[in-house]
């Protein structure tokens, strides 16, 4: 099971550590650092690291490592998973999942490793049953506490991580009684150079935030359910009647939670909804390059296209570029090599375009890499597989909830190949 | 009012400033003594404040444990987080101040009868963390109680701290009777509990591979599907991964928990879904492949294992490690899901290789298209390795799909158009392959490549243009021009690059010999004058005295027609990947080894085998076959698995395998021996191949035998291939050097040491009827730990020659050649009376039968137990150790016949303490047939006596190595059970020869 558990920044300071065992020496996170100088970018370093003695299972979250030491076999997807939650609950109970923040946080954050964990075993990762036991800070509470000697931490059982439904505490009660779900869609997409679409695929998931009183019974029915066929449920779903009628039957966690996510694949069509058109070049003589770029609607379903954004990483010969755009601002970044444009909305009578030079140092040859452009994009109102909730209802409580269903597409990884 | 306020707004302020960063800070000197006033402070919120600031210290690896007895004083609290403090204190600190740690065992034990729950289960937990003896003395009764506590919460706390207890003292866990407690908690009603008491059980089981802690049964079973629909996330891993090592009775039994098991792949948590996915991979196999239910099930696998894509990269790693698996077995699940695996640019890149490598194993007629034109757009990337890596997948494509051979070389040409100049480099290595694979289709490109002569500057794409153009040199006009610019630097190319060189020019001689004489004198002179490297003078040696003896048999040589090479190299083995199947989501699948090969602390792990499948008819003998299989796979108990030999070998603290602590000087002289066995042991494997005869080249024809004895061969030579190994692919490497298929009948001049003489002597001893009795053949060597070698063993004693009998299987996908054996000192010095004589390279999937002659006349030393044979192989690849036990009436010499008296009197002799009895059960030979029987294994009978129609036989048996044993076999009529008495002057054998006594007579 998990041994210990280190946070590292990214300039490979080791600023907290934990042990669930026997207490392992921080040097065993030499063997990680040797690994991270061999990366360079942080994002590559490998997840999965074998020294003498240990296995090292590291995350890279928010410019933290989350890194894990094991002594036995222990599935890395559980530990990977794991390190996921601990860094889900930093951010849900401190706003952020920074250094600053669990430096700030120490104790808090070492309480919370200490419930979340017994002998490496998981022993609550719930987010409902946490903020019972240990509560989360703020201002507020900070202040009462000095003033009454109270504390952070609460003294009742967590009820939750008894019952059969562990994800919900009892005894909820809230005067506005609501339940809202977001239908997020996200396009990941490769387009080729000549618009080609090469791999698309649709992630989906059903945000939801509910705070209802009582223990109240939930179901979901979609107008299309016939579109979901690759799914993950919260493990509040009832299984059973997903699969005879195609419904989402559940009991809610109290406050935000992400019912489920869903997949659709790229077999299906996949509608894209922009299409872009580009030329990047680069002169064999002369040191410099062109760049045009114009988006313009494809599938867009009626709707509006907004927080259009187009992201290239350039060769790291280019020096500067020279560009105009005829909307949107664009800014390109020296030491990253990063050009981003920022369009904002598309007008489909006035389609945005960026022209303009890119320059290089003389005598340098051409670029032999040809950058790739990553759009983003939002769509709201619009779930862009066609994914549809016909209605809601609630059984189990007397008062009747206010419902609400509201629908976006994002891009995910949405990458143009040049 | 105005105060009040103004109280508040200080407040607020201090409360702004009350985050723990603060904590960070406090560096001044002296802090340790300022929170030691701080902790015995009177006021509770003071305090609080200390032992903050004590954790915060602590987390960030300062060391406050000299405030030990202040913070333990805090612990009598009410303030539950003050006490939690205390405790995450206490668990850290705990080791390094034992007897401080006491102080707080009352507190702790009163905690466990608390009537708040939580509180029950705090203390119980934290007093498990606390790694002190004398403290866990004190957590028996308490965990007792709260084992079986009436609150789920306390009784799951309970069952990990059972866990934790083991790691402490596991002797003390067992004794206290715990674990049938635990195993109890598996009927729990809770679900929570029952996957906290499997957690907690399959850790425990980890160290002790073979307690039956986690005893499966149909029962069992159905509690923990139950138990899986309820319990957490967690616990669904730890129920699923337990499920994987059940083995159902029939392929009903298996579809049902299938069924039960499959809507964990629509869980949120990727690792439910990979363990999910192992249950189903495993279990699958039991069900007919016509059952409609198997078709859904491989449908029902694709889209969880699509999604684990779409995940975090780290995630998304090892769901593709394990996926690279599942393709491998099961390639028909995500055949249509190739585009799923194209990569991103911003992925990183540890996914993007393994995207790659599964885009290949995908990679068929249908979809090679796509394909190629992804590969394309790889090769155009920043990351240089990424970069190459797309451009060798593009040859392994070509290599592949056959059709598709074309379109691969036209995508390499293009990409060598860029003349970028790795990206060349790489294309040129790997057209190499594909003109090994397709020879006289694609030469036409030969010219292009020529133009990027010049650009080439790494040693391996070097090699291989040599390598090309050598080999095409009578299509290229102007071969030997380009080779003689090679030759130019000779000295400064690699060792690789001048080999090839080497052979290349020697090639264009044979071809063109006319214009050519003066480089290949040129390149000779250099290699073997010039050069220090031993191979490549070697090499030279022998071009010349071929060139020059018999330039016929050098064509045939040198030109003879290669092998093709084969189509996938990088497939893992069936065996390796059958285990790696029943390890999905584990570490072993990250890395592609079996678990015994590197997990620490898991000796003796039982190999999983997938079960065997059904068919539709035959449904009720499989699941025996399967695990028939099993237990047929384990290693014999005796024999410690490579593995703990290794360990032996290696790691000079490890105590010898036996639990009885011998004397030390034999230890001693163990870790001399296994020093011996490394060190200087390696080097005279090798030496031993220099001695000329026995060791015939790999690219031997008809007429080279004479060549070896009259070619320098320098003491560490290393054999080579003549034939020009471009040591690239390893397809290359493979086929390139493989000799003629059989030796040639004529073989047999040269190679006259006596050890083969004597093999073919034997040959005729072998039907004889007196052969003494001979174990049948045990795997020694697993192919799973020899990389492909399988070694089977056996001893036999034939006209007074000790042989150890082998076959030698090779289970792997490439030759092996270059065997070598070697002992280390044993007890009765046995050594290989000659070297190992395997003629001829092994090939894939075939054996060979081998005998190797013993003499006794080694080095000895005493081993445990006494017959206990230490054994080194080398071949090509490696160098593998296994041990083997062998018979002790091998060693029992045939003039053993004592005289009447001489008996009488050494019987009197040796004194009454050496006299061992030992019962022979079950054995219905007449007194005379056992004295027949005995006698074919050189045990003489000298008297027989007969009192009360009980047979006594006085027999007599000498050892090699001069020792005697005397015997006295009881056998009464009618009773199966023999009784034997035996008497020697080393009583240490007494035991080895019991064994033989058995053994011969019951065989």
């Amino acid at each position: 099971m998990i041994h210990s558990l280190f946070l590292i920044n990214h300039s490979g300071d080791i600023f907290l550590e934990k042990h669930w065992k026997s207490v392992i020496s921080r040097s065993v996170c030499d063997y990680f650092f040797e690994a991270k100088e061999k990366a360079v970018d942080p994002e590559n370093v490998p997840p999965v690291l074998q020294t003498p003695h240990h296995y090292l299972i590291t995350v890279y979250r928010g410019k933290l490592f989350f890194l894990s030491v094991i002594q036995t076999e222990v599935p890395p997807l559980f530990v990977i998973e794991f390190l996921h939650r601990v860094a889900d609950t930093f951010q849900d109970y401190f706003g952020e999942c920074s250094e600053g923040v669990i430096k700030d946080n120490v104790v808090t954050v070492y309480e919370l490793l200490e419930e979340m964990l017994d002998n490496g075993f998981p022993l609550a990762t719930e987010s409902n049953v946490l903020k019972e036991m240990i509560r989360p800070p703020t201002i507020l509470r900070s202040v009462v506490n000095t003033l009454t000697g109270g504390s952070n931490v609460g003294d009742m059982l967590p009820t939750g991580q008894l019952s059969n439904i562990p994800w919900r505490r009892a005894g909820v009660k809230y005067t506005n009684n609501e339940a809202y779900f977001d239908v997020i869609e996200e396009i990941d997409a490769i387009l080729d150079k000549s618009g080609t679409t090469v791999f698309a695929e649709i992630q989906g998931a059903i945000e939801a935030c509910v705070r209802l009183s009582g223990m109240p019974d939930l179901t979901l029915s979609f107008m299309n359910p016939r579109l979901l066929d690759d799914v993950s449920f919260h493990p509040c779903v009832r299984f059973k009647r997903w699969e005879s009628e195609r419904v989402l039957s559940f009991i809610p966690p109290d406050g935000n939670f992400t019912l489920m996510t869903y997949h659709v694949s790229s077999q299906n069509l996949v509608a894209i909804p922009v299409y872009v058109k580009q030329n990047i070049s680069f002169f064999e003589t002369g040191s410099c390059g062109r760049l045009e770029i114009t988006i313009g609607p494809k599938q867009t379903m009626g709707k509006t296209v907004e927080g259009l954004m187009v992201t290239i990483h350039m060769p790291k010969a280019v020096l500067s570029v020279n560009l105009t755009a005829t909307q949107g601002n664009y800014t390109y970044d020296l030491a990253t090599k990063v050009l981003v444009w920022d369009i904002g909305k598309l007008n489909p009578q006035k389609l945005p375009n960026l022209r303009g030079s890119l320059s290089m140092p003389s005598g340098v040859p051409k670029p032999e890499e040809n950058p790739s452009l990553n759009i983003d994009l939002k769509i709201q109102q619009l779930a862009i597989s066609g994914v549809k909730v016909s209605r809601l209802d609630m059984y189990g409580e007397k008062y009747k909830p206010f419902k609400g269903v509201k629908y976006v597409t994002k891009a995910g990884k949405f990458q143009v190949r040049t | 009012m105005q105060e009040w306020a103004n109280q508040l707004c200080e407040n607020r302020q201090f409360g702004s400033k009350m985050t723990d960063s603060k904590y960070f800070t406090t560096t001044k000197k002296g802090e340790i003594f300022e929170l030691k006033a701080e902790l015995n402070s009177d006021k509770k919120e003071k305090k609080k404040e200390a032992v903050k600031k004590v954790i915060a210290s602590m987390t960030v690896g300062k060391d406050v444990s000299a405030l030990f007895p202040d913070v333990v004083n805090c612990m009598q609290t009410d303030n539950l987080e003050l006490k939690k403090l205390v405790y995450l204190y206490l668990m850290n600190y705990a080791k390094s101040q034992p007897d401080m740690a006491i102080m707080a065992v009352n507190t702790f034990v009163k905690d466990c009868e608390d009537p708040n729950p939580l509180i029950r289960a705090l203390a119980v937990r934290t007093m498990g963390c606390i790694r002190v003896d004398k403290i866990t003395e004190y957590l028996c009764e308490p965990l007792r109680k709260c084992l079986k506590d009436e609150d789920p919460y306390v009784r799951k706390t309970a069952a990990v701290c059972v866990a934790k207890l083991h790691d402490i003292n596991a002797q003390l866990v067992e004794d206290q009777g715990f674990l049938d407690t635990l195993k109890d908690l598996i009927s729990d009603s809770n679900p929570m509990v029952v996957a906290n008491a499997v957690a907690a059980l399959s850790e425990i089981a980890e160290s002790h591979p073979n307690s039956n802690l986690l005893d499966l049964n149909p029962q069992t079973i159905n509690k923990l599907l139950t138990a899986l629909n309820e319990c957490t996330e967690w616990g669904q891993i730890f129920i699923l991964d337990c499920l994987a090592n059940y083995t159902p009775r029939d392929d009903r039994e298996s579809q049902s928990i299938c069924e039960r098991v499959t809507p964990r792949l629509s869980h949120a948590n990727s690792a439910v879904v990979l363990s999910a996915v192992k249950v189903l991979m495993k279990f699958m196999e039991m069900l007919p492949k016509d059952l409609d239910y198997y078709g859904t099930l491989l449908k029902k696998l694709a889209p969880p294992l699509v999604t684990l894509l779409s995940a975090e990269p780290e995630l998304q790693y090892v769901a593709l490690r394990n996926i690279n698996l599942i393709v491998q077995r099961r390639p028909e699940i995500l055949k249509h899901e190739m585009k799923v695996f194209f990569v991103k640019y911003n992925d990183p890149i540890y996914v993007k290789l393994e995207k790659l490598d599964i885009m290949i194993r995908l990679a068929s007629q249908a979809n090679i298209a796509q394909v190629l034109a992804e590969l394309k757009e790889y090769a155009t990337e920043v990351d240089v390795d990424f970069v190459r890596k797309a451009v060798r997948a593009i040859g392994r494509c070509a290599i592949k799909v056959e059709q598709s051979a074309e379109r691969c070389v036209s995508t390499l040409l293009d990409l060598i158009q860029t003349k970028v100049n790795y990206v060349v480099q790489e294309a040129i290595v790997v057209i190499k392959d594909i003109f090994r694979k397709y020879p006289n289709k694609y030469e036409s490109v030969i010219a292009t490549l020529c133009e990027n002569l010049d650009s080439l500057d790494e040693p391996e794409a070097r090699a291989a243009m040599i390598w090309i153009v050598g080999e095409y040199a009578e299509r290229i006009d102007n071969a030997d021009e380009l080779l003689e610019s090679f030759l130019e630097g000779f000295h400064d190319e690699s060792t690789q690059v001048q080999l090839q060189l080497l052979t290349a020019i020697v090639k264009l001689f044979l071809k063109k010999p006319t214009e050519t004489q003066e480089l290949v004198q040129q390149v000779l002179s250099l290699a073997t004058q010039d050069s220090d490297n031993p191979d490549l003078r070697d090499r030279g040696y022998i071009y010349w005295r071929l060139l020059s003896t018999d330039p016929v048999a050098a064509k045939e040589v040198v030109l003879a027609e290669k092998p093709l090479i084969s189509e996938e190299t990088d497939l893992i083995e069936p065996t390796l990947l059958e285990e790696l199947i029943c390890h999905i989501g584990t570490l072993a699948s990250v890395y592609h080894k079996p678990p015994s090969a590197f997990v620490e602390g898991s000796r003796g792990v039982q190999h999983k085998r997938l079960p065997g499948s059904a068919g539709s008819g035959e449904s009720v003998e499989s699941p025996d076959a399967g695990s028939a299989a099993g237990v047929s796979d384990a290693p014999p108990a005796v024999i410690p698995s490579q593995g703990d030999l290794l360990g032996d070998l290696l790691n000079l603290d490890l105590t010898p395998p036996s639990a009885t602590g011998p004397p030390p000087a034999a230890t001693s002289g163990m870790q001399m021996g296994a020093m011996d066995l490394l060190g200087g042991g390696l080097d005279s494997l090798m030496g031993d191949e220099s001695e000329p005869p026995p060791i015939p080249l790999r690219t031997d024809t008809p007429q080279s035998p004479q060549l070896p004895h009259q070619s320098p061969s320098p003491p560490d030579y290393s054999p080579t291939e003549l034939g020009g190994d471009l040591g690239g692919s390893p397809a290359m490497g493979a086929g390139f050097g493989a000799p003629p298929a059989a030796m040639p009948a004529s073989f047999n001049a040269p190679v006259s040491s006596g050890g083969l003489d004597d093999l073919f002597d034997l040959g005729g001893g072998v039907g004889m009827p007196m052969g003494a009795y001979s174990p049948p053949k045990a795997i020694w060597l697993p192919a799973m730990k020899a990389k492909g070698l399988e070694i089977l063993g056996t001893f036999a004693r034939r006209a007074g020659v000790i042989q150890m009998e082998m076959t030698l299987t090779n289970k792997a996908m490439s030759v092996m050649t270059d065997f070598a054996i070697q002992f280390n000192k044993n007890s009765f010095g046995l050594t290989p009376a000659g070297p190992l004589q395997v003629l001829t390279p092994l090939s894939p999937n075939q054996s060979i039968e081998v005998a190797l002659p013993l003499n006794t006349v080694g080095p000895v030393m005493k081993m445990d137990p006494l017959n206990n044979l230490q054994v080194a192989v080398k071949n090509n690849i490696d160098v593998f150790y296994f041990s083997c036990q062998y018979p002790i009436s091998m060693l029992f010499v045939e003039d053993g016949k004592m005289e009447r008296q001489v008996f009488l009197a050494t019987w009197k002799d040796i004194p009454n303490d050496n006299e061992t009895q030992f019962q022979i059960k079950d054995c219905h030979l007449s007194s005379d047939a056992a004295s027949n029987k005995l006698q074919g294994s050189s045990i003489f009978t000298i008297a027989k006596r007969t009192v009360d129609g009980q047979d006594m036989l006085y027999q007599s048996i000498k050892l090699t190595n001069g020792i005697w044993v005397l015997a006295e076999l009881r056998v009464q009529a009618g009773n199966p059970n023999y009784t034997v008495s035996l008497k020697c002057r080393a009583p240490e054998v007494s035991q080895c020869v019991f064994q033989s006594y058995e053994a011969v007579l019951k065989n």
